[in-house]
């Protein structure tokens, strides 16, 4: 993966500035070739602005970005080697289908027999080859989607840019569309970068996840990484539903205390030496309920406040040192709110903040 | 499924237990004449009578015979049907040394409203395209001036313009008026354009720079093709301003361009002879019936594209 030649886009030391507003700063990202990376980030972080960026649609304040080996940073957009496919669809709503995705062959002067086939073929991969005589305004949310990514899928480029591109369809469409996305990368192997604010988006589709905050990214790595091992308070809080359990306590001679918990850090795999106040962090589907419970390097005992069956897990609210403290279980439990329960907690799933910088420790 | 009563509910007209329904049920049942009503049909009736009267009285005195006026009935119908008036308006009323009516003003306003108005539409969208899409170094301060043009009163510029022309070798032609009305078509237009641009949505225009379109190719392809119904309102606004213009066309043009509105008024207020009040009539209902016609025509798209430009902005 670090072989240079692979890199499929580079972006270098990139600042964007609106007016006196710095929206990104100082940014460096390698994206490899084949690679599915996820910007993440709630609005405002600045994920859809990098992609404009990338795109050529937004002119950047300083720095360079570079394509296939090509600093691109100049180019039109249409010159970089990008298709993109846009939330609100953005097809051309007097041409049909057909006339949408050979759009921007007919501007490349691409022969006609040509266009024909490639639209012919991107249709035969979307399956969307009954609509081609159509006009967007006949199609249904998911179609017109299918039609979007087709437009980017005929021009042949080496990247596709995604901006939030499920975000306007309904739950279900959205998971079914996800899934197909998923096979279509696996098929065309093309590098892609997928604009994001949905987490289980990112965790599903992504290779690596970029999470960004501030116009800066957090942290950049596989999703079982940012999972397991979160790079900082916000990244830990900004992936996982319900979120981790944060308690504030000090760390010394080896131990975290804060109130009733008290647990040894042996097993704890620290970034660097720590010593004082920290953030002590847990998931919630990391607590051990039940029968293991005792298995766990800190036993507590917890009254249950709230009780949310999910189904397939329930979600039971309690509350730690006055504060809040979630738990998920299986979805077969028999416990009912007011119940006292014993939870254990292991070290090995924990993660330490420091509170002054709020990085792991 | 095997329950009886939810299979009967699902049956609507032969439902049992609709028909058992006490009091009120569906539509509340309203009477045809109540305050309610006659308060808002009287006033719309009044309103449209104060509004319609005096067309009434022109149409009716433009029928009449010079004899039957003079018998002052201004609301009576015409006895005898003559449309003699009519006539004479369009081909025989005298203007100073022409006698041959308003046919000639008629001509001389197409040859004036037809390029004002497309050259005007053609720029203005132009203008209003760039400013909404192509976000160019101080494309703010540029609008504000246009706009700004658009509250300066025309006849503070009416004399500068004179000088202008002159020097440019266009004072009292066709064309020198035609760009006038360009000119001042310009800031409102640009307004409208630009308006109704920045409500169309902005991924459309990122998508066709994507798929490599320029400046034009984005304008005629994407967003003309989306823009019938502000075309439409730019149209009637420069059909009717520019038509029932008076001021520029007796300023800027010599006697032989003079437009109709201008020739309409040399015939009414003609003080020679005796004041044909049937032919005057007429000559100012033939006056305004171009502008009519494009708002009945067009209506409804006007009100469509009003809306659509004004409201998102």
């Amino acid at each position: 993966m670090t072989d240079a030649n692979r890199k499929s886009v580079e972006i270098k030391n990139l600042d964007l500035n609106f007016g006196a507003v710095k929206v990104l700063r100082n940014l460096n990202l390698d994206v490899y070739e084949g690679e599915f990376l996820v910007l993440l980030g709630s609005s405002g972080c600045g994920k859809s602005t990098l992609l404009n960026c990338i795109a050529g649609l937004l002119e950047i304040t300083e720095g360079q970005i570079w394509i296939k080996g090509t600093n691109v940073t100049w180019a039109e957009p249409s010159a970089r080697g990008i298709g993109m496919v846009f939330q609100s669809y953005a097809l051309y709503p007097q041409m049909t289908v057909e006339g949408n995705m050979s759009f921007g062959l007919k501007n490349a002067r691409v022969p006609k027999p040509q266009i024909k086939e490639r639209v012919a073929r991107a249709a035969e991969v979307l399956q969307i080859e009954p609509l081609l005589k159509r006009k967007p305004s006949a199609l249904s949310g998911g179609q017109r989607q299918r039609v979007a990514i087709g437009r980017a899928l005929v021009r042949d480029v080496d990247v596709f840019l995604f901006d939030e591109p499920l975000s306007n369809l309904d739950a279900k469409l959205r998971a079914d569309l996800r899934v197909e996305l998923k096979q279509l990368h696996h098929r065309l192997k093309n590098t892609m970068i997928y604009v994001t604010h949905d987490q289980v988006e990112a965790m599903t589709l992504a290779s690596r996840i970029a999470i960004m905050k501030d116009g800066m990214i957090q942290q950049l790595a596989s999703p079982e990484e940012i999972y397991s091992r979160p790079a900082n308070l916000y990244v830990a809080d900004f992936i996982g539903s319900p979120a981790m359990n944060l308690v504030k306590g000090t760390v010394s001679g080896n131990r975290f205390t804060s109130g009733a918990l008290s647990i040894p850090l042996d097993g704890y795999d620290f970034t660097r030496p720590a010593k004082g106040e920290a953030w002590f962090g847990i998931r919630p589907e990391h607590i051990l309920v039940g029968d293991d419970a005792r298995t766990g390097d800190a036993v507590l005992d917890l009254e249950a406040e709230v009780v949310e069956p999910l189904g397939s897990d329930t979600l039971i609210l309690t509350s730690l040192n006055g504060g809040r403290f979630w738990l998920r279980t299986d979805g077969q439990t028999r416990i009912r709110s007011g119940d006292h329960i014993t939870v254990g907690l292991r070290t090995a799933d924990a993660s330490l903040f420091d509170t002054g910088d709020e990085a792991r420790l | 499924m095997s329950d009886p009563g939810i299979l009967a509910v699902t049956k609507a007209g032969t439902d049992p237990v609709r028909a058992q329904l006490d009091g009120p049920s569906g539509t509340r049942p309203r009477r045809l004449i109540s305050r309610r009503n006659i308060f808002l049909y009287g006033t719309l009736i009044l309103v449209s009578l104060y509004y319609l009267l005096p067309l009434y009285v022109m149409i009716v005195t433009s029928l009449k015979g010079m004899p039957e006026i003079r018998m002052g009935n201004i609301f009576a119908p015409p006895v005898e049907i003559t449309f003699e008036p009519w006539v004479k308006a369009w081909s025989e009323a005298c203007t100073g040394l022409n006698c041959d009516g308003l046919s000639r003003g008629f001509w001389n306003s197409v040859r004036i409203t037809v390029p004002s108005v497309i050259l005007s539409i053609a720029i203005a969208s132009v203008n209003g395209y760039a400013l909404a899409n192509w976000r160019f170094k101080g494309a703010d301060i540029f609008f504000t001036i246009l706009i700004f043009g658009a509250f300066i009163p025309y006849q503070v510029m009416l004399y500068p313009i004179v000088i202008l022309l002159r020097e440019m070798g266009l004072y009292g032609t066709l064309w020198g008026l035609v760009l006038v009305h360009s000119v001042f078509g310009m800031p409102i237009l640009t307004l409208l354009f630009r308006n109704y641009f920045t409500s169309l949505p902005e991924e459309l225009f990122k998508a066709a720079r994507v798929d490599g379109a320029g400046f034009w190719g984005i304008y005629f392809q994407i967003m003309l093709p989306m823009s019938l119904p502000i075309f439409v309102v730019a149209m009637i606004l420069q059909v009717t301003g520019i038509w029932n213009d008076f001021l520029f066309g007796v300023v800027y043009t010599k006697p032989e361009y003079y437009p109709m509105t201008v020739q309409l008024n040399n015939i009414v207020n003609s003080v020679q002879g005796v004041k044909e009040y049937n032919v005057n009539m007429a000559a100012t209902i033939l006056t305004g019936l171009v502008p009519l016609v494009i708002y009945f025509v067009s209506g409804r798209l006007f009100v469509r594209g009003i809306a659509a430009g004004a409201v998102k902005g």
